[in-house]
């Protein structure tokens, strides 16, 4: 009796020890390999209105690239909070999907890791060459000089959404040009009783992305040449005290904004209570919140003065989707013909469409209905004014640090306390002493 | 144990006197002595597995430079020694200056807490010690708020905090007319109350179902004699309810004053990324020194730091508490007929 105890307990214990030393088998640092070709695991971002109309979306798109290889694509849409944590974990651990999304600014950060295949001569190949591909996208897949950690996948810019009724009733016959021009109008929509223009200041990516441009047009940049922050220079106070001042000083963004976060700013101007909104392709978010298509007008995003061009002419970030391989995926030759399918002509043309983005493969972007009113706007941006987001590895680091200093700036704005030069430079600071040293 | 001892007994007193008798009785002793460990095994080593594993692994990353670079093989990133440690309390950098900051937020939050929970649930525990009709719903409703899912729980109170169409500024502002304009709750300095009001809402029905269970252990007898010695309702409350819930309340307190410490959802739901710096408490400020700044050395530094402080913290307040609970039990017998003659 006894003796079977000890010997069933013995039995348990060395069981769980083959278990413990079994987990800290971990992650492996070899590449990819071939070892199931019939099945791939995909995380899509959350591109439309929902993760339901994404699945819609994309499923077909599945079902043809099942039928035309017989590789089975299992699809798991990850809302956007929490994309960067999974590919994170899914880095540490070793298992992750296949293919994944990944935000075009988070490239050189996620190149670093090593987690995700380059994109060398010979796998670009496989998918039809670098030229396929527009060039602005290509600047955002990873840091210069290494091969590319991601293709293009979507491509978007910023344009200045406005309400059409509210400018007429306003008596502004066009969209502002400029900065000056918008907070001028500002004043005129204000005293109709409305709100001039939407933002989401609680929001860290959102606040990056409009600072970015503020600096551009300042002639700033965040980061040195050799690729050291460098938050606290005259120029980029400069261009993030601009920003925060269209709460602080001129009004023209209301207090409230300060704690959005959530895309309430999107909400507001789709329900009429805003009459501008600063947003990278909008049309199917404000479709699915029921505003009419001819009821706003698209416009590129204001400059300092002149028209958008390069340099300190620039308007927008270079946003986007990029696509990555899971450098441990058990189907290399799957995962790299899934990426070849998903960024063919017809397939660049069909998704697309149904995000209202713009796509990054030149022969997809002949396609009329990338022309036509609003998408062609932002297909214009793209081509002409728009700059890529520093592509360096601590880029993550920098849309926390400075992201969350325009957050608590826009709280001081919306709490009554002034927003100084040198408030925003201490801001900033704190913002720098945070990134890593190195 | 105690069954099979008298048996033996006899059995061994007729063995003669000799050699003969240890070496018999051993490999049966050495058993008896050894199963119930090995029984203990598979627990402990689950326990170690669970626990203790990822605790050590912490430890041992927070003496490593962890960061993007080395993620995916963190074995080869280079030991760093103390410098993770130092820049964690290093008050005059904005890293250590930010932790410290965060940390005294969150003792101050935690205190008031803590405070709040135990005298919420106490008394509302007290009002509902007698019976009256509807005793039963009312106790029910009071347990809501804690058998709701957090997530569903929070994310309704930041609809209710919101500064434009929230139901709190509604109230506040519109009907009561208490604040000059619609004040911002989730963000700047009114987010620590915000935030205080979540964790209270959320934490008082525990104290109130603890209380509650202590309170149907105190003798009715106890209150019966007071009764008809004169004592008033207060003088009930404070000479037998509370001496009487004593060790629960040990227990009750230490238990919440960890999770209160420790709880990460209520802020990281209702605040998100880059709370507030009111309401910055250190678990989220800890998950976005590692997650969200990918520096999991310095992260796992502060993380060891508050282990060190929760165990000093958990180990003195034991220490207080037990000796207080021996030193009065010593004193009860006289003073207890000190209190009959002054009634």
């Amino acid at each position: 009796m006894r003796r079977t105890r000890v010997a069933a307990a013995a039995a348990v214990t060395v069981s769980l020890l083959t278990a413990v030393t079994a987990c800290g088998g971990g992650s492996s640092t070899s590449g990819g390999s071939d070892d199931s070709p019939k099945t791939l695991t995909y995380w899509a971002s959350n591109q439309g209105a929902s993760i339901q109309v994404d699945k819609k979306v994309l499923q077909p798109e599945l079902d043809k690239f099942e039928k035309q290889t017989g590789i089975k694509v299992k699809l798991e849409v990850v809302p956007w909070s929490d994309l960067l944590n999974r590919i994170l974990t899914a880095t540490t651990s070793g298992q992750g999907p296949d293919v994944l999304n990944i935000g075009n600014t988070w490239s050189a950060s996620l190149q670093a890791t090593g987690a995700l295949l380059p994109w060398d001569a010979k796998n670009l190949a496989k998918i039809g060459g670098k030229d396929r591909f527009v060039d602005s996208a290509l600047g955002s897949t990873g840091a210069e000089g290494k091969d590319p950690a991601a293709v293009p996948l979507y491509s978007m810019s910023y344009a200045l959404y406005y309400n059409k009724q509210i400018f007429a009733d306003a008596g502004i016959s066009q969209p502002p040009a400029t900065w000056e021009e918008l907070v001028a109008d500002g004043k005129k929509i204000k005293a109709k009783g409305k709100n001039p223009l939407g933002a989401e200041g609680a929001n860290l990516s959102e606040n990056i992305h409009h600072v970015f441009v503020f600096a551009k047009q300042h002639g700033a940049d965040f980061f040195t040449a050799d690729g050291k922050p460098d938050f606290t220079n005259d120029k980029a106070v400069a261009a993030v005290k601009q920003y925060v001042d269209l709460m602080a000083k001129d009004k023209a963004i209301p207090a409230g904004n300060a704690e959005y976060a959530q895309n309430q700013s999107v909400s507001d101007f789709a329900k009429g209570k805003t009459a501008m909104l600063l947003w990278q392709s909008a049309a199917a978010n404000l479709k699915s919140q029921g505003m009419a298509e001819d009821a706003y007008g698209v416009a590129p995003v204001p400059v300092q003065s002149g028209t958008p061009g390069t340099g300190t002419q620039v308007n927008s970030m270079v946003a986007g989707i990029n696509m990555a391989v899971f450098k441990n995926t058990h189907n290399l030759d799957g995962a790299t013909s899934f990426v070849k399918f998903m960024t063919s002509d017809a397939e660049q043309k069909v998704l697309n469409k149904a995000y209202s983005s713009i796509p990054p493969v030149k022969a997809a972007q002949s396609d009329p209905a990338f022309n036509s009113g609003a998408t062609a706007v932002l297909k214009q941006t793209l081509a002409t004014s728009a700059a890529a987001l520093p592509q360096v590895a601590d880029e993550s680091q920098f849309e926390t640090t400075v992201g969350t200093a325009v957050k608590e700036l826009f709280a001081d704005a919306a709490g009554g306390r002034s927003v100084t030069t040198a408030s925003v430079k201490a801001k900033l600071d704190k913002a720098q002493q945070q990134m890593p040293k190195k | 144990m105690t069954t099979t001892a008298p048996a033996r007994e006899p059995a061994v007193r007729k063995d003669p006197p000799g050699a003969a008798r240890g070496p018999r009785r051993r490999p049966g002793r050495l058993r008896r002595v050894t199963l119930p460990y090995l029984l203990l095994l598979p627990a402990l080593i689950l326990e170690l597995l669970v626990h203790l594993v990822p605790m050590v692994i912490g430890v041992v990353m927070s003496f490593k430079e962890l960061t993007q670079f080395y993620i995916r093989d963190w074995g080869t990133a280079p030991w760093s020694g103390l410098d993770n440690y130092k820049v964690s309390v290093d008050f005059d950098a904005p890293v250590g200056e930010a932790l410290l900051h965060s940390f005294l937020v969150t003792v101050v939050f935690t205190l008031l807490s803590v405070a709040l929970c135990w005298l919420i649930g106490t008394a509302a525990a007290l009002c509902m010690q007698d019976t009256f009709r509807g005793r039963g719903l009312l106790r029910a409703l009071f347990l809501v708020p804690y058998a709701l899912p957090v997530y569903a729980a929070v994310i309704t109170w930041v609809f209710m905090f919101q500064h434009d169409n929230g139901l709190v500024n509604h109230v506040l502002h519109d009907q009561l007319h208490l604040t000059e304009g619609r004040s911002f709750w989730l963000i700047g300095d009114n987010s620590f109350f915000a935030l205080l009001t979540v964790s209270v809402w959320k934490g008082w029905p525990f104290a109130f179902l603890i209380v509650m269970a202590g309170l149907q252990n105190i003798p009715k007898e106890l209150y019966e004699a007071a009764a008809l010695d004169g004592a008033g309702m207060w003088q009930r409350v404070r000479r037998i309810t509370l001496p009487s819930l004593r060790p629960v309340n040990q227990v009750l307190v230490l238990v919440l004053f960890l999770w209160t410490f420790n709880d990460f959802n209520t802020p990281f739901v209702l605040f998100g990324r880059g709370a507030p710096r009111a309401a910055d408490l250190i678990s989220v400020h800890i998950y976005e020194a590692s997650f969200v700044t990918w520096n999991f050395g310095t992260g796992s530094a502060m993380s060891v730091l508050l282990l060190l402080f929760l165990l000093v913290v958990t180990g003195v307040y034991l220490a207080l508490t037990s000796r207080e609970r021996t030193g009065r039990r010593a004193r009860t017998g006289p003073r207890r007929t000190e209190e009959r003659a002054d009634v």
